[in-house]
């Protein structure tokens, strides 16, 4: 099928020049057989079709916007032929966003009545079930941990584990089955059937666009860019969706009827990571999962903020590209790549235009971004070897919480002095932003100064007060806020002067001074 | 082969990690089923002016739309004040409360169209605080206290005097599982209520009482509670309630599933208090006259909060003696959503409020707090609470003692003051806190309970009670009782679903009181049959019946008997009673012994006994920004001869932790007009797995025995374990404390890091030098 075939004629010529072979139905893997699916509703959740379609019930909604895990389920996608099981939010998962992946659910571990899967087990010897509503969310997620082929410490279980919340254990014994049944190569039934899924979830990577609905309602994922950007400048009220980890809330939360969405996920282009000498690349469409490493690997403070940001569930399915053109003024990553001097690449249709991220930040919920418009790159310079890079995250709850504070800061030093700093903060207005005067008022500072705090303390304190007004709300309050903002600007100083991490940090400490 | 006392699995644990435990929202609907969202205002206090519902009526799906004048009976759903309607009548009492239901074809069709009322409230200004409801003097119940000796004279003849005050916030439950019911119709007036509720009995009762028809036409049920704290003891009524009468107006099966946010905004939370306290002490730091005043935000109904408040002035003073106390409640009206139970019962409220005395005596006088702890101990000759019961079982001094030497205290706590010593923006603080708190309702007549054993004839064991499975291991508990009286392994014993057409006229499961009354009841119903079973074999093998041995399954005479050695198996057993016509069915009844209260009166023993523990924390705070570190924590408590100590593990390492949440991170932000802001877990937020400490050393204490004749020695553990947590707000009080030694941090509790760092500041800013000039020294 052609777009013109379904879309309004006036439209149509633009639509052949870029038709590709298209599918109308979506595609995924349940239980070893492969579904198809059309006539759904664009916003249909994977957690409604597992429990009212399906009528599989083991899967629990606990809160539906993706922050207690209850209805976690693992999503398995072929990553260099392999098959890769990441978890993910069922409850704010777009039913056709799973194009092309396999949907494992709590039902399908167990490789008979009689027995359990290796992870159940654990959970069951160790006691890790009381009531018993988040354990398949918990069975879920260690199921994905189980085929992760890692032997985590418990560290690594508390970063697997942030997503999922138990107000039961005190999480101590779901732990503990984590790091007894989780290590070394999986033996379940579903490694031994790897190469067959593989070739399943094969068949079903055909290239073609997907588009289902009508021209009025419609859920589409152009496998191309170019089918992409088109479909997007043709459509500008359609919701340009990634992970929809935001916009499942919409739907979930604030019963928004959303007609056409348009998911980004099926472009390979979208989805590249690049690591260039003096730089990073991401396509818009890259997850946090498939960018951390390359991203973390610029500075150690970003490797941490990134591991704070959200859940495994969240970054499993959430890009950072969404996270920026969402345009929230509660997202962790734009402060942290304008601090590093991110610029971006925007598409509409054939047009593409670049500009620095902190400049597409117009206002609250504006965003230097036409209807139709498409972010399609990002470019994060990496740090020059005479530029030091802090970022600090405060929230109430350490694991998967929204900053009431981030803070991120470039200096650049030269002869034992800060040249050029760059300070970027979340939470502090309604967009991100920058504090210019204080950025002034910490250059020229000798680091070699004793007590560099004191120094700096109150030019520091005023600046900050003339470059931003936060707000009261929830999470903190509008004093709060600038309190801690001056706190963490003279905490970066005190550590770039070579005061060590395990001084001045409770956790995310680095390795040593840089 | 013993039951009792073993670590078994919960009853359930196989089912839950297959995800085939159903829990209300799971199992297949009848067909037919429909389907019920609430619809509120989301303003302020105030007058209904208008309501104009004609166009939820006509969205397409939508069936009946129900207000108060559709209910036939009484539109309530109190647990027992009449003063919570299930539809609001002419006012609103605060932005949750629930105008209109919907009933649609679907969930998402009746949320849509709650969703298109037009409501116009006349808001009056709502009172939201207690320092509101202070302000205007807006008591909701009337004000109850204790008094012993001259507390006052006391205090100002003390050589040291403390003044204070507290603030206590409240908490979410937070259960995973929303709330829920399924109402299905029968034949004529019947109706079966299917809830997730901790007290079916009073949701068949309100059930009831709305239909206009009688207690014996409902039948409510309850398997599992996906987590209930408190949080489904009254709460879960009014869904059920919204699901029966949706049921009977469109004549089809009807459900209820409350969507995350409705259920933070409807239901209540654990009461915050605001605590004034004044208190004399010697030069030791020992007590000599205490003056408490709590006032609690009850909000806009009585629910619980009688019961709430008082548990709070009963353990005011947590495990310290009084010589003088003069503690009073006061029980304020605010126009927000109504306070209800949350483990613990208004006990950890209280027992902060002695705990921070003590690090007040601590820090004033320059003592270590243990030291000072340890010193105002109940002991021997200091025995009498502040409401007159005696203390006959002093366990915590060598529990506190126990706990002192295993975690290594005093060579940590001078480690933490070597590290703080150094200066810098972090700071550490240990502490070791001592909880006891007293088991039983103090409302007598919910000290009971009922149990039906059924006994088949393959010697298969069914058991069911009053109480309700929540997570909390009961049924497991239930049913090792019941297999260790029959002598059979505890597999043979199954615990059906908690149904009022079983076990009629029972109280809540609540106040840790589940196993210590189901275990007692089930044991006597089993034990009934032993009996019965025991005449029938002494029959067969020639020995009276109380020479026959019930063991490993089989039955048959004791050890001394000629024919000892001889057995037959329990279904044989069965079997044969059958035959001689034998009733294998018995009820158990039990009412707890020793107590009564009289609350007029202020006199009589109003708990059996009670359960104890300690716990020691140790806190790294960053006092630039108020963010926390829990390095360790060592537990030692006593749940007497444990039942299953699996399971009883499980309470205390939960209980803890969820303790930890309501101290740290889990605050509750209402905005002017009384709304919840903080009705998700995107701004709600209990501990996740990195908030457990990596070192966490929980041990039972050695030899716990109850000494009161409870089931099989063992002591309530449901509730107690939460207030192992204030060891942590201590602990979070001396690091800020050692910015400025001998100044007292005003901490409140959530110590989130805003308030953290908002007592530091208050410490430091009275500091005669910068706290920067000490850290800039200290750094140089």
């Amino acid at each position: 099928m052609l777009y013109h075939d379904v879309l309004g004629d006036g439209r149509s010529r633009i639509a052949v020049r870029y038709a590709a072979p298209m599918r109308d139905a979506v595609r995924f893997v349940r239980r070893g057989q492969v579904v198809s699916l059309d006539g759904f509703a664009p916003t249909e959740t994977l957690l409604d079709y597992l429990r009212l379609r399906e009528r599989s019930t083991g899967t629990k909604e606990g809160c539906a916007e993706g922050d207690c895990g209850a209805c976690t389920v693992a999503v398995g996608r072929l990553r260099d032929e392999r098959i890769v099981y990441e978890p993910a939010n069922s409850c704010i998962q777009l039913l056709g966003s799973l194009d092309g992946a396999e949907v494992v659910a709590v039902e399908d571990l167990a490789p008979s009545p009689d027995d359990l899967h290796p992870v159940q087990q654990a959970l069951v010897d160790c006691h890790g079930s009381q009531c018993g509503f988040c354990t398949p969310g918990f069975v879920m997620t260690l199921f994905a941990l189980y085929h992760a082929n890692e032997s985590p410490d418990r560290a690594a279980v508390n970063d697997w584990l942030a997503g999922n919340l138990c107000r039961c254990t005190g999480y101590r014994p779901i732990a503990d089955a984590a790091l007894a049944s989780c290590g070394g190569a999986p033996r379940d039934d579903f490694a031994r059937n790897a190469a067959r899924s593989a070739a399943l979830l094969e068949t079903l990577d055909d290239g073609e666009d997907l588009f289902t609905g009508g021209d009025e309602a419609f859920f589409a994922a152009p496998a191309s860019e170019d089918g992409l950007a088109e479909l997007c400048a043709r459509h500008p009220d359609a919701v340009i969706v990634a992970g929809a980890t935001d916009v499942g809330l919409w739907i979930t939360k604030e019963l928004r009827d959303l007609s056409k969405i348009i998911h980004t996920g099926r472009v390979p282009s979208l989805r590249t990571v690049r690591e260039q000498d003096d730089h990073v690349e991401l396509g818009a469409a890259a997850t946090y999962a498939e960018a951390e490493a390359a991203l973390g690997g610029i500075d150690p403070d970003v490797a941490e903020v990134l591991r704070r940001f959200g859940s495994k569930q969240v970054r499993a399915v959430g890009t950072v590209g969404g996270n920026i053109a969402n345009g929230s003024p509660i997202g962790d990553m734009p402060p942290v790549l304008i601090a590093l001097g991110a610029s971006i690449e925007l598409r509409l249709g054939a047009r593409r235009r670049t500009l620095p991220l902190e400049e597409f930040f117009i206002d609250y919920g504006v965003q230097d971004r036409t209807p139709g418009e498409l972010l399609t790159r990002i470019r994060i310079p990496r740090l020059g070897r005479d530029e030091r890079f802090r970022s600090y995250k405060i929230s109430k709850r350490y694991d998967q919480d929204i900053s009431s504070v981030l803070g991120a800061f470039r200096f650049a030093l030269a002869g034992g002095r800060i040249v050029s700093a760059t300070m970027a903060w979340g939470g502090m207005a309604a967009t991100p932003k920058r504090s210019p005067r204080t950025e002034q008022a910490v250059t020229g500072l000798d680091l070699k100064t004793d007590a560099i705090r004191r120094v700096a303390e109150q030019s520091v304190r005023k600046a900050l007060a003339q470059d931003l007004s936060p707000i009261d709300d929830h999470r903190a309050s509008a004093h709060y806020r600038l309190r801690v903002a001056g706190a963490l600007v003279l905490k970066a100083l005190d550590e770039i002067a070579g005061r060590a991490s395990g001084e001045t940090r409770v956790r995310g400490h680095r390795d040593a001074a840089a | 082969m013993k039951s009792v006392g073993q670590a078994l699995p919960h009853d359930s644990a196989t089912r839950h990690v297959r995800g085939a435990a159903n829990y209300v929202d799971d199992l297949p609907e009848p067909p037919g089923t429909v389907h019920v969202a609430p619809g509120a205002a989301n303003a302020g206090r105030g007058l209904i002016r208008s309501l104009d519902l004609s166009a939820v009526r006509s969205f397409p799906g939508v069936l009946a739309v129900l207000e108060a004048a559709d209910v036939p009976g009484r539109n309530d759903c109190s647990p027992a004040a009449g003063d919570d309607p299930i539809l609001a009548e002419d006012e609103i009492r605060f932005p949750g409360d629930v105008v209109f239901a919907v009933v649609a074809e679907t969930r998402d069709i009746a949320r849509r169209a709650a969703r298109l009322a037009r409501i116009d409230i006349e808001s009056c200004s709502p009172r939201v605080s207690v320092d509101d409801a202070l302000a205007v003097g807006s008591d909701l119940l009337p004000s109850y206290g204790f008094e012993r000796g001259d507390a006052a004279a006391a205090v100002a003849a003390a050589p040291h005097r403390l003044e204070g005050r507290l603030r206590i916030g409240g908490q979410d439950h937070f259960y995973l599982e929303g709330q829920a019911a399924l109402a299905v119709p029968g034949e004529d007036d019947e109706i079966r209520v299917l809830s997730s509720t901790q007290h079916p009995t009073e949701v068949q009762g309100l059930v009831a009482a709305m239909l206009d028809i009688p207690d014996a036409a409902v039948v409510c049920e309850c398997r599992r509670m996906g987590g209930a704290f408190g949080g489904k003891e009254s709460q879960a009524a009014q869904w059920a309630c919204l699901a029966a009468l949706a049921a009977r107006a469109v004549g089809r099966p009807a459900k209820v599933r409350l969507d995350r946010d409705d259920d933070m905004a409807m239901t209540g939370k654990r009461h915050d208090f605001r605590a004034d306290y004044r208190c004399g002490l010697d030069a030791s730091g020992i007590l000599t006259g205490v003056e408490i005043d709590l006032a609690a935000r009850v909000g806009c109904s009585a629910d619980l909060s009688m019961g709430v408040c008082d548990r709070a002035l009963f353990h005011a003073d947590n495990a310290y003696h009084y010589p003088a106390a003069t503690i009073r409640s006061r029980r304020l009206r605010t126009d927000t959503v109504s306070n209800t139970a949350f483990r613990g019962f208004g006990g950890p409220q209280g027992m902060i409020v002695a705990e921070r005395m003590m690090d007040e005596a601590a820090i004033r006088l320059g003592l270590d707090p243990l030291a000072v702890r340890k010193r105002n101990l109940y002991g021997p000759g200091r025995d009498t609470t502040h409401y007159g019961q005696t203390i006959e079982e002093h366990v915590l001094a060598d529990i506190v003692g126990a706990l002192e030497e295993s975690s290594g205290y005093a060579s940590r706590r001078e480690e933490a003051a070597r590290f703080n010593a150094r200066g810098g923006p972090l700071r550490k603080g240990i502490a070791l806190t001592p909880v006891k708190f007293g088991i039983a309702y103090t409302l007598l007549p919910l000290n009971q309970a009922g149990a039906l054993v059924h006994v088949f004839l393959d010697g298969s064991v069914q058991v069911n009670h009053g109480g309700t499975e929540m997570g909390q291991g009961l049924y497991v508990k239930v049913a090792q009782v019941v297999a260790e009286e029959l002598g059979v392994d505890t597999d043979r014993v199954r615990v059906t679903a908690t149904r009022t057409d079983k076990v009629p006229n029972t109280p809540a499961t609540a106040a840790s009181s589940g196993s210590d009354l189901n275990g007692m009841a089930a044991r006597r119903a089993a034990r009934k049959i032993r009996r019965r079973l025991a005449e029938v074999a002494g029959r067969r093998f020639g020995v009276q019946p109380e020479r026959i041995r019930f063991e490993n399954g089989e039955v048959g005479p004791a050890s001394g008997e000629a024919r000892h050695g001889e057995t037959m198996p329990f279904a044989q057993a069965a079997s044969v009673a059958f035959t001689e016509r034998v009733s294998l069915s018995a009820t158990g009844f039990f009412r707890t012994p020793k107590i009564g209260w009289n609350r007029d009166e202020r006199s009589g023993r109003p708990f059996l006994y009670f359960a104890c523990g300690a716990a020691c924390s140790e806190v790294t705070v960053d006092t630039d920004t108020g963010e926390i570190r829990l390095d360790r924590v060592d537990i030692l408590h006593d749940a007497g001869r444990s039942l299953n100590p699996a399971i009883d593990m499980g309470q205390i390492e939960g209980g803890f932790i969820q303790g930890l949440g309501w101290l740290t991170s889990e605050e509750l932000v209402f905005d002017e007009a009384g709304r919840v802001l903080t009705h998700a877990p995107s701004t709600y937020k209990i501990p996740t797995c990195s908030d457990v400490p990596a070192d966490f050393q929980v041990e039972f204490y050695q030899p716990g025995r109850n000494l009161e004749r409870t089931i099989h020695r063992s002591k309530a553990v449901g509730e107690p374990p939460l207030m192992l947590a204030l060891s942590v707000f201590s602990a979070i009080t001396h690091a800020v404390a050692s910015l400025a030694p001998g100044r007292v941090p005003p901490l409140d509790a959530p110590a989130t890091p805003e308030a953290i760092l908002r007592a530091a500041d208050a410490i430091r800013r009275r500091s005669p030098a910068p706290a920067c000039a000490v850290e800039a020294a200290a750094a140089g």
